[in-house]
């Protein structure tokens, strides 16, 4: 291979700021709709565990449609083809003055995504539950919702921690996505440093190094969330 | 306090409960035994609406279960119910276990719904045990716990559903004292159990079912001494023996 190496093309001037805030946009992007998806995806996975039929229709329904195409196809779908299915105000709207159009489109896109992820290991989470706990929890006078908050939701996002995890390590890498639709983010900055240095190597092993600690960070967090939010005596994986 | 009416009730196809009558005065013990899948454990259900029925009624204190005018919830607080396999919430100290529903509905400050659960849990000999999560109790102390848990809403009534099926023997007579207990102190209570002994020594009236039925209904001594019913007989005749 004839290739001349010139790593310190990454450490140059404009170029470092540039992954620096390609790095901002992605983890920006990543937490903020993990937030979102966390939230969603918990109110999805109970409305899967409901009593009324149609609630549950309608949520397995959303986890089918986001779970069944493809997340780069889903990006386009917001950002090209949402804007003008809207209600003609609502579209003029998104494609006039959204601010920061490609960064809130991609949170939309990843977070209702993600959310059907999160609602998937949510419902596994609930009905790991022996159905006796909940029998117990509404004799004792609880109303069905407080059954869900004080005792199905806690044990069941316990039971998932370990699932959800992986959903917020894949946040990160599907974050990359955004620069299909022109957000400058850490894939899309390394991208372009490429173009203008014609050092593509560098640049992408930077970036996959650099996804590679947030990961190995998420993963530690995560574990750490593990040990402690442990059912007292479940067993579990031994700790690293 | 507890009537129920010609209640019927079917899983798909199949009928579990045929149209079964019995009622549970003030203060009295009714033990309702059988062999199983007799319909016992869905009948005891059915009295505080986890079960819905098809046919029939059921009151408690008047109030009628089935209604949709029924508030269940509130209905449901003043019934405690102890299951089989205790239901502890695993995230929760035994202490936290009895404080949650008397915090969120009946709304006790925490210092008196803390104070009563530690009342209840000397009550049935677990004041060291407080701090404990379930995880870390015997199955006896944890059925302890759960009754202390019931006991915590102040119940007009008490429902047992087979609470010393899931334990071991020698943990069997831990739960069955504080039951005895609870029967002496004049709770009402309706029990759903294998434990012939405690049916002979602390019922007032034994309920025999059989295929979703109510086979027989008598007091303990007409129903030890000389049930009428030929399936009765049999099954006391199997059980005594040993």
């Amino acid at each position: 291979m004839r290739y001349s190496w010139k790593w310190s093309a990454v450490l140059t001037d404009p170029y470092f700021d540039w992954i620096i805030s390609g790095l901002e946009l992605t983890l920006l992007l990543s937490l903020i709709s993990w937030a979102i998806a966390l939230v969603l995806g918990c109110l999805i996975g109970i409305a899967r565990t409901a009593e009324t039929k149609w609630i549950r229709s309608l949520a397995a329904a959303y986890v089918e449609c986001f779970r069944n195409v493809p997340l780069l196809v889903i990006f386009f779908l917001w950002y090209f083809v949402a804007p003008e299915i809207l209600p003609r105000n609502a579209g003029l709207w998104v494609k006039r003055d959204l601010p920061f159009p490609e960064f809130w489109t991609s949170v939309v896109a990843l977070s209702t995504y993600t959310a059907a992820m999160v609602a998937e290991q949510v419902r596994a989470g609930i009905e790991a539950i022996p159905r006796g706990q909940a029998n117990a929890a509404l004799a004792s006078g609880l109303t069905r919702w407080q059954v869900y908050r004080y005792i199905l939701l806690p044990v069941g996002l316990r039971i998932a921690v370990p699932a959800l995890g992986n959903e917020f390590i894949n946040i990160f890498k599907n974050s990359s996505l955004a620069l299909s639709i022109g957000l400058l983010e850490l894939t899309s900055r390394t991208r372009q440093i490429s173009e203008y240095t014609y050092q593509p190597l560098e640049m992408f092993i930077t970036a996959s190094a650099v996804y590679f600690v947030i990961a190995m960070l998420t993963t530690a967090i995560m574990m750490a969330i593990e040990r402690r939010s442990r059912l007292p005596g479940m067993i579990t994986r031994a700790t690293r | 306090m507890i009537a129920i009416e010609h209640v019927s009730k079917w899983f798909g196809e199949f009928q579990v409960l045929k149209d079964c009558s019995t009622s549970v005065a003030k203060g009295e013990v009714v033990v309702v035994c059988g062999p199983s899948g007799s319909g016992k454990s869905t009948l005891i259900k059915c009295v505080n609406g986890l079960e819905r029925i098809d046919r029939g009624e059921i009151t408690v204190d008047g109030v009628s279960v089935a209604s949709p005018k029924t508030s269940l919830p509130k209905l449901r607080a003043r019934i405690g119910m102890v299951f089989q396999n205790f239901e502890l919430y695993p995230h929760m100290t035994a202490a936290e276990n009895i404080m949650l529903a008397p915090l969120k509905v009946l709304r006790r400050s925490k210092e008196t719904a803390r104070t009563r659960a530690l009342e209840l849990l000397e009550r049935v000999g677990l004041s060291d045990f407080a701090d404990r999560y379930p995880a870390n109790l015997s199955g006896g102390q944890q059925q302890r716990v759960a009754i202390a848990r019931a006991l915590a809403m102040d119940p007009i009534a008490m429902l047992f559903d087979e609470p010393t099926s899931a334990l071991d023997p020698e943990m069997i007579n831990e739960v069955l004292d504080v039951m005895t207990s609870l029967a002496q102190d004049g709770m009402t209570m309706m029990v759903v159990t294998h434990e012939m002994g405690f049916a002979s020594k602390v019922a007032h009236r034994v309920v025999f079912m059989d295929q979703g039925a109510i086979q027989e209904d008598s007091p303990r001594d007409v129903f030890f001494d000389r049930p009428t019913s030929d399936r009765a007989q049999l099954f006391l005749s199997k059980i005594l023996r040993h």
